[in-house]
Protein backbone atom coordinates (compact mmCIF):
# COMPACT_ATOMS: atom_id res chain seq x y z
CA UNK A 1 0.00 0.00 0.00
CA UNK A 2 1.86 2.72 1.17
CA UNK A 3 2.42 6.34 -0.62
CA UNK A 4 0.42 6.26 -3.84
CA UNK A 5 1.22 9.70 -4.70
CA UNK A 6 4.07 12.19 -4.36
CA UNK A 7 2.64 15.55 -5.44
CA UNK A 8 3.37 18.79 -5.47
CA UNK A 9 0.53 21.24 -4.95
CA UNK A 10 0.92 24.86 -3.31
CA UNK A 11 -2.64 24.65 -2.14
CA UNK A 12 -1.12 21.36 0.10
CA UNK A 13 -4.44 19.72 1.25
CA UNK A 14 -7.27 21.07 -0.90
CA UNK A 15 -10.66 19.58 -2.84
CA UNK A 16 -8.84 17.81 -5.70
CA UNK A 17 -6.30 15.97 -2.67
CA UNK A 18 -9.02 15.03 -0.58
CA UNK A 19 -11.91 14.44 -2.58
CA UNK A 20 -10.03 14.25 -5.87
CA UNK A 21 -7.68 11.77 -5.69
CA UNK A 22 -8.82 10.80 -1.85
CA UNK A 23 -11.96 8.66 -2.81
CA UNK A 24 -10.64 6.80 -5.91
CA UNK A 25 -7.29 6.07 -4.23
CA UNK A 26 -9.09 5.21 -0.57
CA UNK A 27 -6.59 7.21 0.79
CA UNK A 28 -6.31 6.96 4.35
CA UNK A 29 -3.67 9.67 5.05
CA UNK A 30 -1.72 12.51 3.68
CA UNK A 31 1.52 13.29 4.76
CA UNK A 32 1.97 16.74 4.36
CA UNK A 33 5.74 18.34 4.24
CA UNK A 34 6.00 21.69 4.94
CA UNK A 35 8.60 23.66 7.01
CA UNK A 36 6.02 26.17 8.29
CA UNK A 37 3.32 24.03 8.62
CA UNK A 38 5.48 21.71 10.87
CA UNK A 39 6.01 23.72 13.15
CA UNK A 40 2.33 26.10 13.41
CA UNK A 41 -0.51 24.24 15.70
CA UNK A 42 -2.57 26.55 13.86
CA UNK A 43 -1.87 25.63 10.61
CA UNK A 44 -1.76 21.84 11.29
CA UNK A 45 -5.17 22.47 12.85
CA UNK A 46 -6.41 24.39 9.64
CA UNK A 47 -5.48 21.62 7.28
CA UNK A 48 -6.62 19.04 9.44
CA UNK A 49 -10.09 20.22 10.06
CA UNK A 50 -10.10 19.87 6.48
CA UNK A 51 -10.34 16.27 6.27
CA UNK A 52 -12.55 13.92 6.61
CA UNK A 53 -12.37 11.97 10.26
CA UNK A 54 -11.20 8.67 9.02
CA UNK A 55 -8.24 10.08 7.08
CA UNK A 56 -5.22 10.58 9.10
CA UNK A 57 -2.79 13.56 8.60
CA UNK A 58 0.91 14.00 9.61
CA UNK A 59 3.24 17.26 9.33
CA UNK A 60 6.34 16.75 8.95
CA UNK A 61 9.40 19.77 8.17
CA UNK A 62 11.83 18.33 5.41
CA UNK A 63 13.84 16.86 7.46
CA UNK A 64 11.85 14.81 9.67
CA UNK A 65 10.00 13.92 6.30
CA UNK A 66 13.54 12.07 5.18
CA UNK A 67 13.65 10.14 8.17
CA UNK A 68 10.36 9.03 8.18
CA UNK A 69 10.00 8.26 4.48
CA UNK A 70 10.64 4.74 4.56
CA UNK A 71 7.84 4.11 7.52
CA UNK A 72 5.18 6.10 5.71
CA UNK A 73 6.03 3.84 2.70
CA UNK A 74 6.08 0.95 4.96
CA UNK A 75 2.64 1.66 5.99
CA UNK A 76 -0.30 -0.94 5.22
CA UNK A 77 -2.23 1.72 4.59
CA UNK A 78 -2.80 4.19 1.18
CA UNK A 79 -1.53 7.30 1.47
CA UNK A 80 -0.37 10.79 -0.28
CA UNK A 81 2.51 12.74 0.14
CA UNK A 82 2.43 16.70 -0.36
CA UNK A 83 4.59 19.34 -0.55
CA UNK A 84 4.01 23.04 -1.42
CA UNK A 85 6.63 23.26 -4.42
CA UNK A 86 9.57 21.61 -6.82
CA UNK A 87 12.59 22.54 -4.35
CA UNK A 88 11.05 20.52 -1.32
CA UNK A 89 10.07 17.61 -3.11
CA UNK A 90 13.58 17.50 -5.12
CA UNK A 91 15.25 17.87 -1.41
CA UNK A 92 13.43 14.70 -0.20
CA UNK A 93 13.25 13.02 -3.11
CA UNK A 94 17.47 13.76 -3.16
CA UNK A 95 17.63 12.77 0.44
CA UNK A 96 15.51 9.58 0.40
CA UNK A 97 16.33 7.94 -2.90
CA UNK A 98 13.42 6.20 -2.68
CA UNK A 99 10.67 8.28 -4.79
CA UNK A 100 10.17 7.10 -8.34
CA UNK A 101 6.93 9.17 -9.77
CA UNK A 102 6.42 12.88 -8.76
CA UNK A 103 2.95 14.31 -9.88
CA UNK A 104 2.76 17.94 -10.61
CA UNK A 105 -0.45 18.75 -9.36
CA UNK A 106 -0.79 22.36 -8.91
CA UNK A 107 1.74 25.30 -9.44
CA UNK A 108 0.32 28.60 -9.69
CA UNK A 109 1.17 32.25 -10.76
CA UNK A 110 3.86 34.02 -8.86
CA UNK A 111 6.08 36.71 -10.67
CA UNK A 112 8.87 35.11 -12.56
CA UNK A 113 7.23 32.24 -13.60
CA UNK A 114 5.30 30.97 -17.19
CA UNK A 115 1.93 29.87 -17.62
CA UNK A 116 3.06 25.67 -18.82
CA UNK A 117 -0.69 24.81 -18.34
CA UNK A 118 -3.88 25.79 -17.16
CA UNK A 119 -2.46 24.77 -13.39
CA UNK A 120 0.93 24.67 -13.72
CA UNK A 121 2.89 28.13 -13.59
CA UNK A 122 7.21 27.71 -13.84
CA UNK A 123 10.00 29.45 -13.51
CA UNK A 124 13.43 28.23 -15.04
CA UNK A 125 14.60 27.41 -12.04
CA UNK A 126 11.73 25.50 -11.57
CA UNK A 127 11.78 23.96 -14.97
CA UNK A 128 15.55 22.65 -13.99
CA UNK A 129 14.94 21.21 -11.19
CA UNK A 130 12.29 18.97 -12.55
CA UNK A 131 14.46 18.20 -15.55
CA UNK A 132 17.17 17.19 -13.17
CA UNK A 133 14.54 15.16 -10.80
CA UNK A 134 13.62 13.46 -14.53
CA UNK A 135 17.65 12.50 -15.30
CA UNK A 136 17.83 10.88 -11.77
CA UNK A 137 15.02 8.38 -13.27
CA UNK A 138 12.09 9.64 -11.33
CA UNK A 139 9.25 10.14 -13.67
CA UNK A 140 7.53 12.96 -13.62
CA UNK A 141 3.93 14.33 -14.76
CA UNK A 142 1.03 17.12 -14.73
CA UNK A 143 -2.28 15.80 -13.61
CA UNK A 144 -4.67 18.00 -11.41
CA UNK A 145 -7.01 15.40 -10.77
CA UNK A 146 -7.56 11.69 -11.97
CA UNK A 147 -9.33 12.00 -14.74
CA UNK A 148 -7.13 13.55 -16.59
CA UNK A 149 -4.42 12.36 -18.86
CA UNK A 150 -0.96 12.67 -17.08
CA UNK A 151 0.86 14.77 -19.08
CA UNK A 152 4.90 13.93 -19.48
CA UNK A 153 7.41 16.87 -18.36
CA UNK A 154 8.82 17.18 -22.01
CA UNK A 155 4.86 17.97 -22.43
CA UNK A 156 4.43 20.33 -20.16
CA UNK A 157 7.72 22.24 -20.77
CA UNK A 158 6.26 22.58 -24.45
CA UNK A 159 2.92 23.68 -23.86
CA UNK A 160 2.37 26.87 -24.01
CA UNK A 161 -0.23 28.57 -22.21
CA UNK A 162 -4.03 26.91 -21.22
CA UNK A 163 -4.44 23.13 -21.66
CA UNK B 1 -33.82 47.27 -1.17
CA UNK B 2 -31.31 44.71 -0.33
CA UNK B 3 -27.48 45.26 -0.22
CA UNK B 4 -24.40 42.74 -1.09
CA UNK B 5 -24.33 41.12 2.29
CA UNK B 6 -21.99 37.94 1.59
CA UNK B 7 -19.56 36.22 -0.76
CA UNK B 8 -20.32 32.77 -1.96
CA UNK B 9 -16.94 31.30 -2.56
CA UNK B 10 -16.32 28.08 -4.20
CA UNK B 11 -14.93 25.55 -6.87
CA UNK B 12 -15.03 26.04 -10.87
CA UNK B 13 -18.75 27.61 -11.59
CA UNK B 14 -20.17 26.60 -8.28
CA UNK B 15 -20.66 30.46 -6.77
CA UNK B 16 -22.08 31.99 -10.07
CA UNK B 17 -24.33 28.84 -10.65
CA UNK B 18 -25.77 28.91 -7.02
CA UNK B 19 -26.09 32.39 -6.80
CA UNK B 20 -27.67 32.63 -10.66
CA UNK B 21 -30.75 29.47 -9.04
CA UNK B 22 -30.80 32.24 -5.95
CA UNK B 23 -31.67 34.78 -8.73
CA UNK B 24 -34.49 32.82 -10.50
CA UNK B 25 -35.89 31.87 -6.97
CA UNK B 26 -36.17 35.12 -5.06
CA UNK B 27 -34.67 37.71 -7.38
CA UNK B 28 -32.56 38.91 -4.85
CA UNK B 29 -28.56 37.78 -6.33
CA UNK B 30 -27.44 41.17 -5.25
CA UNK B 31 -27.14 40.11 -1.87
CA UNK B 32 -24.18 37.72 -2.75
CA UNK B 33 -20.73 37.99 -4.31
CA UNK B 34 -19.26 35.26 -6.18
CA UNK B 35 -15.71 33.83 -6.06
CA UNK B 36 -14.29 30.99 -7.80
CA UNK B 37 -11.00 29.97 -6.91
CA UNK B 38 -10.21 28.47 -10.37
CA UNK B 39 -6.82 28.42 -11.29
CA UNK B 40 -6.05 30.02 -8.19
CA UNK B 41 -3.04 29.45 -5.67
CA UNK B 42 -3.98 29.62 -2.14
CA UNK B 43 -2.47 32.81 -1.39
CA UNK B 44 -4.31 34.34 -4.23
CA UNK B 45 -7.57 32.84 -3.30
CA UNK B 46 -6.83 34.40 0.31
CA UNK B 47 -6.20 37.99 -1.22
CA UNK B 48 -9.23 37.67 -3.31
CA UNK B 49 -11.41 37.23 -0.86
CA UNK B 50 -10.13 39.42 1.62
CA UNK B 51 -10.88 42.11 -0.93
CA UNK B 52 -14.54 40.96 -1.58
CA UNK B 53 -15.09 40.52 2.46
CA UNK B 54 -13.84 44.43 2.57
CA UNK B 55 -16.69 45.72 0.59
CA UNK B 56 -19.27 47.42 3.19
CA UNK B 57 -21.82 45.13 5.31
CA UNK B 58 -20.49 41.67 3.96
CA UNK B 59 -20.01 40.11 7.13
CA UNK B 60 -20.51 36.23 5.99
CA UNK B 61 -18.64 33.67 3.66
CA UNK B 62 -20.27 31.02 2.06
CA UNK B 63 -18.27 28.10 0.72
CA UNK B 64 -18.62 24.83 -0.68
CA UNK B 65 -16.52 22.01 0.78
CA UNK B 66 -14.73 21.89 4.05
CA UNK B 67 -11.16 21.02 2.68
CA UNK B 68 -11.37 23.81 -0.40
CA UNK B 69 -9.32 26.17 -0.77
CA UNK B 70 -11.79 28.84 -0.65
CA UNK B 71 -12.61 27.66 3.01
CA UNK B 72 -9.24 26.97 3.84
CA UNK B 73 -8.59 30.75 3.12
CA UNK B 74 -12.03 31.98 5.03
CA UNK B 75 -10.89 30.58 7.81
CA UNK B 76 -7.55 32.41 7.57
CA UNK B 77 -9.90 35.58 7.34
CA UNK B 78 -11.69 34.67 10.37
CA UNK B 79 -8.77 34.90 12.36
CA UNK B 80 -8.24 38.34 11.55
CA UNK B 81 -12.06 39.70 11.98
CA UNK B 82 -14.42 38.95 14.62
CA UNK B 83 -17.19 40.29 13.05
CA UNK B 84 -16.83 37.51 10.19
CA UNK B 85 -18.78 34.55 9.72
CA UNK B 86 -18.55 31.21 7.77
CA UNK B 87 -20.97 28.93 6.57
CA UNK B 88 -19.31 26.02 4.57
CA UNK B 89 -21.15 23.52 2.59
CA UNK B 90 -23.46 25.49 1.69
CA UNK B 91 -26.30 24.86 -0.80
CA UNK B 92 -29.22 26.14 -2.21
CA UNK B 93 -31.49 26.15 0.37
CA UNK B 94 -29.29 27.62 2.55
CA UNK B 95 -28.43 30.73 0.64
CA UNK B 96 -31.91 31.46 0.29
CA UNK B 97 -32.51 31.28 4.02
CA UNK B 98 -30.02 33.73 4.14
CA UNK B 99 -31.37 35.75 1.51
CA UNK B 100 -34.47 36.58 3.82
CA UNK B 101 -32.70 37.08 7.21
CA UNK B 102 -32.14 40.39 6.29
CA UNK B 103 -33.75 41.53 9.15
CA UNK B 104 -31.41 39.46 11.37
CA UNK B 105 -27.59 40.23 12.48
CA UNK B 106 -24.88 38.14 10.30
CA UNK B 107 -24.23 34.78 13.68
CA UNK B 108 -27.86 34.59 13.59
CA UNK B 109 -28.39 35.09 9.82
CA UNK B 110 -25.90 32.42 9.08
CA UNK B 111 -26.93 29.81 11.70
CA UNK B 112 -30.98 29.66 10.51
CA UNK B 113 -28.98 29.28 6.97
CA UNK B 114 -27.27 25.98 8.14
CA UNK B 115 -30.31 25.04 9.48
CA UNK B 116 -32.37 25.10 6.73
CA UNK B 117 -29.41 23.84 4.17
CA UNK B 118 -28.49 20.66 6.50
CA UNK B 119 -32.79 20.22 6.60
CA UNK B 120 -32.72 20.37 2.94
CA UNK B 121 -30.70 17.41 2.33
CA UNK B 122 -32.46 14.30 2.29
CA UNK B 123 -32.18 10.93 0.86
CA UNK B 124 -35.65 9.08 -0.61
CA UNK B 125 -35.99 5.82 -1.89
CA UNK B 126 -38.42 4.84 -4.85
CA UNK B 127 -42.03 3.23 -4.05
CA UNK B 128 -42.66 1.34 -7.76
CA UNK B 129 -42.76 -1.83 -8.36
CA UNK B 130 -39.32 -2.28 -10.79
CA UNK B 131 -36.92 -3.78 -8.55
CA UNK B 132 -34.20 -1.55 -7.14
CA UNK B 133 -31.12 -1.70 -8.33
CA UNK B 134 -28.79 -2.47 -5.43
Amino acid sequence: MAIELYRIDDRLIHGQVVVGWGQPLALEFIVLVDDEVAHSDWEQELYRMGVPPEMSVYFEDLTAAGQNLAGYQADDRRGLLLTADITSMAQLCDATGTIRRVNVGGIHHRPGRVQRLRYVFLSPQEEDALRALEARGIEVTAQDVPGARPMALSEILSAEGVR
Amino acid sequence: MSERRAVVAGHADFAEGVISAVAQIAGRQEVFIPLSNRDLSAKDVERKLRELVSTPNVTTIFTDLPAGSCTMAARRLLRERQDLMLVTGANLASLLEFVFSDALGAADAARYAVERGRSALAAFEGQGDAPRGD
